[in-house]
């Protein structure tokens, strides 16, 4: 009886021991994790952003360069001093601004400078909340830096963009409609900067309240003959069409349309 | 200060700005531009006057056909159906009810006035972008009675250009060589008619053999080729005038001469020694100027439109190919390298394009390709054509096409083409007789 209870007990020790020994936490020898993967997760929107993606990354890199040149060129305590306290930026100087980035973003051929003009959409658009902040403030650097956040095209701002735009099916709609509504002068050289770029003020039902040419000041220039040819049909395009296939919900959204027409690609043939 | 604050929290709050929606459109139709061309209203008495001189009912109608049938040809254009309007002319003249023309589809309409002041014909006429609801254009216009096929072509012109951008070629001429008779005892005489192949005149009488007719770019002066006792000699021929004179005598194998840019000049190639080269020769004193010098064969100048380059042709690699050189014949550069042979190169009016003949696998084909020999486009192919011409604005080109006139392939005839530089515009140019070597003339009035 004793000599089963030494057995038993010597064996239970004998197990606790290799049970013990085979412990993870007792071998001394280092952890092999795996590197650890940080998962973003994106939910992802009705719309790409092709358009965007091969040269935006150069683009911005470059906007922010010359930005850090301009705040750090800009705003000398001299002249803050000789400033009137209560300044405002020219209208000149917002259209210039706004003719930058209108440059960098989808008109990358420059347009002739002499003929571009800003519609009264655009300078309804220049409104600003940090001018509002430079007027109360009276302070000449701080309208400088903060005109500069809002002029930077920044990754952000395409998000924004994207997120506020129309649907890819609600884009090919309305351009599979304007498509069939558009007449493309066959007389017009393919290897010219004709983009035409027209803005319109929309009703509910996709009516017409207002259309401009946004370069309309190079449609009576002399040498912008075929400018004008196409400014023509496009806006022929869009009377023929409309009203135009606008999505039943957001309206706030897309009241105001800038439709952009570019016929390089089908004259090239 | 914390009012300030406040006011500043108060503005920034409602502000929920949209960033605006920008579409892109790249594509639209390229069917042609729906257009109506109502018939020009003409009164009574101008009527009963016009009769008397042009033997036609109504002048305003006849005119309103012409700028029909050639905005048509474009190819740009679909010209409605008269029997759709709704508007009679002498209303839509005044004013067009756009409403009317909207419902027929319509996206510019012409109108216009036709009247008899002074034994003369006054044309006023005016174009209408019907969606916008606005006048584009007006203009008037008086001269002889007889020239009232000319004044259809003016119009057209400028609707075309209005429309297109683009100058138009309506209001010109095509000098050809008229062919009768079978093919060994050829008669060929010089002819000439307006674009639309009325107006037809023969200007030489077929005794002697007449090839490669070519327009001067400055003016409506003809050069030609035709063969006296056996001899090649170029001719100089006043359109206007009627008046004619010898060039010169070249020996041997004398080619296509052609006028330089500014019609001071005229380009050829003669064999001399039985070498061909290119030679130019200059009009006022006569002096001939030797542009190329090499054993091979150089045929076909042709003068880039600024008078800088010269493109040609030759076998000097073994095989007919294109080159362009510099106008005083130094760096010559091959730019034809696909398969066949290629000849007849001609520089377009604009400068960008060379139109060329190539053959291939035993077809002929009409194509173009850009002034450094990228972009080759070959818009059309058949058993035998040659010879393209440019419309004075580089948009079409006529050549001559030979076919078969039975099925059995006995016969031939030889008729004049015109091409768009789609590829898909081809139209006959009717002529009376068989017609072959075309040249396209400057608009005769700008």
């Amino acid at each position: 009886m004793n000599r089963s209870i030494v057995v038993s007990s010597g064996l239970h020790i004998l197990m606790v021991i290799i049970t013990a020994m085979s412990l993870p936490f007792l071998s001394k020898k280092p952890l092999d994790l795996p590197p650890i993967i940080s998962v973003e997760l994106i939910q992802i929107t009705d719309q790409t952003s092709i358009p965007f993606a091969p040269k935006a990354k150069k683009i911005i890199e470059k906007i922010k360069e010359k930005e850090k040149k301009l705040v750090s060129e800009q705003a000398p305590p001299k002249i803050v001093k000789k400033q009137k306290p209560d300044a405002v930026p020219l209208p000149d100087e917002k259209i210039e601004k706004v003719k930058k980035i209108k440059d960098k973003k989808q008109n990358p051929e420059k347009v002739d400078n002499e003929v571009k003009q800003v519609s009264e959409f655009e300078k309804d658009n220049l409104f600003d909340p940090s001018n509002i902040a430079a007027l109360i403030d009276k302070s000449k650097i701080e309208t400088a830096e903060t005109k500069q956040k809002t002029d930077k095209v920044t990754q952000d701002q395409d998000k924004k963009i994207d997120f506020a735009g129309l649907t890819l099916s609600e884009e090919d709609a309305l351009k599979a409609q304007i498509f069939g509504c558009w007449s493309i002068p066959l007389g017009l050289p393919y290897n010219e900067n004709l983009l035409v770029r027209i803005k319109l003020q929309l009703k509910p039902d996709g009516t017409i309240i207002r259309s401009e040419i946004l370069d309309h000041a190079r449609m009576n220039k002399p040498g912008q003959g075929f400018y004008k040819v196409l400014a023509e049909s496009a806006l022929r395009a869009i009377k023929l069409c409309q009203p135009l296939r606008v999505p039943s919900s957001g309206y706030e959204k897309w009241k105001d349309l800038q439709l952009n027409f570019d016929a390089r690609e089908m004259l090239e043939g | 200060m914390l009012f300030r604050y406040l006011l500043l929290l108060i503005l920034l709050l409602p502000i929920k700005a949209f960033a605006l929606i920008e579409v892109d459109i790249t594509r639209g139709n390229l069917s042609p531009l729906p257009i109506a061309i109502s018939p020009l209203s003409i009164d009574e008495e101008s009527k009963k006057n016009f009769k008397k001189i042009l033997k036609k009912n109504n002048i305003g109608s006849e005119i309103s056909i012409v700028v029909e049938n050639n905005l048509k040809q474009s190819g740009l254009f679909n010209p409605l159906n008269k029997d759709a309007f709704l508007q009679k002319p002498d209303i839509a003249n005044l004013k067009p009810r756009f409403e009317d023309w909207n419902l027929i589809k319509a996206q510019a309409l012409v109108t216009g006035k036709v009247t008899f002041v002074d034994e003369k014909l006054r044309v006023e006429f005016r174009l209408w972008d019907v969606l916008a609801g606005k006048e584009m254009m007006a203009l008037a216009f008086t001269t002889v009675p007889s020239n009232w096929r000319r004044v259809g072509h003016i119009i057209t012109d400028k609707v075309y250009e209005r429309l297109t951008g683009e100058k138009g070629y309506f209001d010109t001429r095509i000098i050809y060589v008229a062919e009768e008779g079978p093919k060994v005892r050829r008669i060929k005489k010089l002819a000439i008619m307006d674009q639309d192949g009325f107006n037809n005149k023969f200007l030489t009488l077929g005794n002697e053999l007449v090839l490669t007719p070519r327009f001067s770019p400055t003016n409506q002066m003809v050069t030609y080729l035709s063969y006296f006792k056996n001899l090649p000699r170029v001719y100089l021929l006043d359109i206007e005038t009627g008046m004619q004179e010898v060039v010169g005598d070249f020996p041997g194998m004398t080619f296509a001469p052609r006028f330089s840019p500014d019609g001071k000049k005229i380009i050829m190639s003669f064999a001399q020694d039985g070498n061909s080269d290119i030679y130019t020769m200059d009009l006022e004193n006569r002096i001939v100027e030797r542009i190329t010098n090499h054993p091979s064969i150089d045929t076909s100048p042709s003068f880039s439109p600024d008078g800088k380059y010269i493109c040609f042709n030759s076998d000097r690699s073994g095989y007919q190919q294109i080159y362009v050189m510099d106008s005083n014949g130094k760096n010559v550069k091959r730019i034809s390298f696909g398969n066949g042979l290629y000849g007849t190169p001609v520089w377009s009016p604009r400068g960008d394009l060379i139109a060329f003949t190539k053959l291939h696998r035993g077809k002929f084909y009409i194509g173009v390709m850009r002034t450094d020999g990228t972009g080759e486009r070959l818009l059309t192919e058949n058993f035998y054509q040659e010879a393209p011409s440019w419309s004075p604005n580089g948009r079409v080109l006529i050549f001559y096409r030979e076919t078969k006139t039975n099925s059995k392939g006995e016969g031939f005839s030889a008729k004049l083409w015109s091409i768009d530089l789609t590829g898909y515009n081809e139209k006959l140019v009717e002529t009376k007789t068989d017609a072959s070597d075309p040249s396209w003339s400057s608009l005769l009035s700008n």
